[in-house]
């Protein structure tokens, strides 16, 4: 409704738009197949830049307190200090920066002595702004219970949709998800963007949102499976997919407003864990649930038990009405 | 569906109003807030991300535990032995997980029953659970060997985490931090939250030192050297100095004259003569009693006072002490000499702890966070508002409406439940708002392609609801799961995040099926649109 009759509204996607988007699926399929090998292999060789959350050590924020930070001069101080690897960079502006520390070898008290050696070595030029030491033990817990965590998400959410739909769309669901998942850890890999606690969070989310869009194009799906007994399966899904793509792109960009927002104004701090979610939500997401849940219910049969049992009902009365 | 009762529509409101309103205390300071009633003082709490704090997870030594209680059984079964007068081939050793004894043929079967004594039934939750304290195995040859069962070292982590968490409490208490958190965390840790605290720096010193006091004599029959050498005398060991008494090897008796928990007082205070730091202290009646005898006996003798298995300082007793109090000076700082007082005063912990986790935030980056959380909260919100009413026009502006109300809901909700706001509990909200509006574009969109199919305004929006709002259930659902589970399996921050995003999850579902129906309905009852476009 117009606000005022001069002002027009914005209509991003026409009304009855029939695009065939069941026709890419033979561009679609094969290029998600090239890009989760590449992310797999990414993954293996490349490697993800594990945070100190999930392989223990040191993470310190310091702020000089006499303007720009000399970063040469830190690292000379820190460096001979016997504390293995040592990385230091500058964090959101030219006074901050971040110093990782590895993990120490010697159990969980030397990860509490390496952070007294660095304070000592960096003396009072420095505020702390951040002080976190994860130790071998806690490290590899959170590994565990966040590995644990994403496979029982799938797992409960392919239940969820299992009892909600048939089986092929809880499956379909997954395989689009799980491609989800797989290209927004080789993103990381790429981008070599910090692999901590909140990653998961990201990931979690990512996976929760990308379903939210498949199972609105699986509502409709089902919808029209119902209203149209007879459509040829690529047909239906068509329909499905145009009939709620406006909704799809309004709703993609109003969450691309808010995780912009954060990008732009949430400071450094959560930076990496908004530019996962801009991939995995914007770019993959979106992609995922129109051109791979939707296209993939043809190869999961849904559509041809249905043509199946219709038949057979129909053969059943004509033979029973011929006498 | 258009048509809402009166009563249910009052109640709709109602409960947005009430919700809203328990978001109210957080606009206030909280100076002035602690004087309204109990009810209304429910808010949210910053968590130490937002609000600059440290976050310490200890975690009890089960192997000191297991320690410690091998040697107390190897103490039991030597005096279990001794006073039934049964003859040992061996005495008893502490070998890897067990305690062996050789006990000779003739008195094994009576050396066994006594021994059986010592293992006691452990109390389960609900009565005995038929396991007990000790394993004991006859292995042949006379050699018999017992071992603390699992359950039992669990029963004793479990008792020791107790103890560790009260007498944490009362160290942490002697620093003069404000509201500390101190939890049981599992079965073995312990986690201590302060917030404010941007240097935590005395608070893990004083953590870190289990303080077992003791007294003991200095072993001179044979000298030190001789001892580091060869083997020293059975009821002596070897004891080295503390850091500021150059790591000196002390020859000291085994036996104890008096412990840390005979304490009654100590305090820090500065040596009369040299005006060194020193701490004094007192001891009870009984602790007294057996020091005034033993430095009676030994003048000109020195002793030795011990601190975790170092010894701190070693004075000649130059005169008997008999009133109970005395001092330690050992080369003390102000700081170290108030810390040593505060942990005397506390009491020494079971066990030995082991800091494995440490997150500290200053002040200064939590209000720094607080403040871009705020700036990326009111640019998302108004950027996603724009675009609403850009795209739909009225029905934007009620998009926006039922977007405000939701959030001022989880931030009700979120006061209700005291719960801890972090800083990707702030991106939880942020995010919300970005999919809050996302139930309203599927009925917006649903009710369009009604109309599109040729029903009136009215109809088309009937239908249009009752349609959406099966999606709207089922896409949710789906996000509330995973952030039901990163609820269970995350960790602090992250934690908030999944509270957050949870609660915008049923509030996001309670105003798409409630708020945006009525304020939809009144409109049409209003307007009595005769042709519909929405976009």
């Amino acid at each position: 409704m117009r606000l005022h009759p001069k002002l027009p509204l914005l209509r991003i996607v026409p009304d009855d738009t029939k695009f065939d988007f069941m026709r890419f699926r033979r561009i679609s399929f094969p290029i998600s197949a090239v890009l989760s090998i590449i992310a797999i292999l990414l993954y293996f060789f490349h490697g993800l830049n594990f945070g100190i959350d999930f392989v223990g050590g040191t993470l310190i924020e310091v702020q000089s307190k006499s303007g720009t930070a000399d970063l040469a001069k830190m690292r000379a101080a820190l460096s001979g200090l016997g504390l293995g690897e040592v990385q230091l960079q500058e964090f959101g502006g030219p006074t901050d920066v971040l110093i990782r520390v590895a993990q120490q070898p010697g159990g969980e008290e030397a990860q509490q002595a390496a952070i007294g050696k660095v304070r000592e070595a960096l003396g009072d030029e420095v505020d702390y702004r951040r002080v976190e030491v994860v130790g071998p033990r806690v490290s590899s817990e959170l590994l565990a219970m966040s590995t644990i965590g994403l496979g029982l998400a799938i797992f409960a959410i392919l239940i969820y949709l299992w009892f909600r739909f048939e089986w092929q769309f809880s499956l379909g669901a997954m395989i689009a998800n799980v491609h989800d998942l797989v290209l927004t850890i080789g993103y990381m890999s790429l981008t070599q963007i910090d692999f901590d606690l909140s990653s998961i969070a990201a990931l979690l989310t990512i996976l929760g949102y990308s379903l939210n869009d498949t199972v609105v194009i699986y509502d409709r799906i089902r919808e029209m499976l119902r209203r149209y007994k007879r459509m040829s399966m690529p047909d239906l899904l068509n329909i499905s997919v145009n009939s709620t793509l406006s909704r799809s792109i309004i709703t993609h960009v109003t969450v691309t407003l808010a995780l912009l927002a954060l990008l732009l104004f949430g400071g450094h701090a959560i930076h990496s864990f908004v530019a996962t979610m801009i991939f995995g939500v914007v770019l993959v997401g979106t992609y995922t649930s129109v051109f791979i849940a939707a296209p993939i219910l043809i190869y999961l049969g849904v559509g041809t038990t249905r043509m199946e049992a219709e038949d057979a009902a129909e053969k059943e009365k004509t033979s029973t009405a011929r006498p | 569906m258009l048509y809402i009762s009166k009563w249910k529509a009052t109640a709709i409101l109602l409960t947005a109003l009430i919700c809203c309103l328990f978001a109210v205390p957080n606009l206030f300071p909280e100076s002035m807030v602690k004087r309204w009633p109990a009810w209304a003082q429910r808010h949210i709490v910053l968590g130490l991300d937002l609000q600059g704090g440290s976050h310490i997870l200890l975690e009890v030594d089960v192997n000191d535990v297991r320690r410690q209680k091998l040697l107390a059984l190897q103490d039991d079964v030597r005096r279990v032995l001794r006073e039934a007068r049964i003859g040992l081939t061996r005495a008893p050793v502490i070998r890897g997980n067990a305690v062996e004894v050789v006990i000779r043929e003739s008195d094994l079967q009576q050396g066994l029953a006594k021994l059986r004594e010592l293992s006691q039934p452990l109390g389960g939750f609900l009565g005995s659970t038929g396991a007990r304290s000790i394993d004991i195995e006859n292995v042949g040859g006379g050699v018999v060997r017992l071992s603390p069962t699992e359950p039992a070292l669990l029963e004793r982590v479990r008792q020791v985490v107790d103890q560790s968490v009260e007498i944490i409490g009362k160290r942490v208490n002697q620093l003069g931090l404000v509201e500390p958190s101190i939890q049981r965390q599992g079965n073995d840790r312990i986690l201590v939250q302060v917030p404010g605290l941007g240097d935590p720096q005395q608070l893990l010193e004083i953590l870190g030192k289990t303080a077992k006091l003791t007294f003991r004599l200095v072993d001179s029959s044979v000298p030190v050297e001789q001892a580091l050498q060869g083997r020293p005398p059975p009821e002596s060991e070897i004891v080295y100095g503390s850091k500021a008494e150059n790591r000196q090897p002390y020859l000291l008796e085994k036996r104890v004259i008096v412990s840390g928990d005979e304490l009654t007082d100590a305090q820090p205070g500065f040596d009369q003569r040299t005006s060194e730091p020193i701490v004094t202290f007192k001891f009870n009646t009984s602790g007294a009693r057996k020091f005034a005898q033993v430095t009676q006996e030994n003048v000109g003798r020195p002793f030795a006072i011990v601190l975790d298995d170092e010894v701190i300082s070693a004075p000649v007793i130059r005169e008997p002490i008999l009133g109970g109090s005395g001092q330690i000076s050992g080369n003390f700082t102000v700081e170290s000499a108030n810390n040593l007082a505060i942990l005397l005063r506390a009491g020494a912990l079971p066990a030995k702890l082991t800091v494995i986790e440490q997150r500290v935030v200053g002040a200064g980056l939590g209000q720094d966070s607080i403040e871009k959380g705020k700036q990326a909260s009111y640019f998302g919100g108004a950027l996603v508002i724009i675009f609403m009413v850009v795209t739909y026009g009225l029905f934007g502006v009620f998009a926006s409406i039922a977007v405000a109300i939701n959030v001022g809901m989880i931030f009700g909700i979120l006061s209700l439940l005291n719960a801890t706001l972090t800083l990707p509990g702030i991106i939880g909200i942020v995010l919300t708002i970005g999919i809050a509006v996302d139930s309203n574009v599927l009925i917006y969109e649903r009710i369009r392609e009604e109309v599109r199919t040729g029903r009136t305004p009215i109809t088309a929006i009937d239908a249009g609801f009752t349609r959406a709002l099966a999606t709207i259930l089922d896409s949710n659902i789906t996000t509330f799961i995973a952030a039901a589970v990163l609820f269970f399996f995350g960790s602090g921050p992250v934690r908030g995040f999944a509270v957050t995003l949870g609660i915008g999850i049923i509030t996001t579902v309670f105003t798409a099926f409630t708020l945006t129906r009525l304020i939809v309905a009144w409109w049409v009852r209003w307007a009595r649109p005769r042709q519909l476009a929405i976009s």
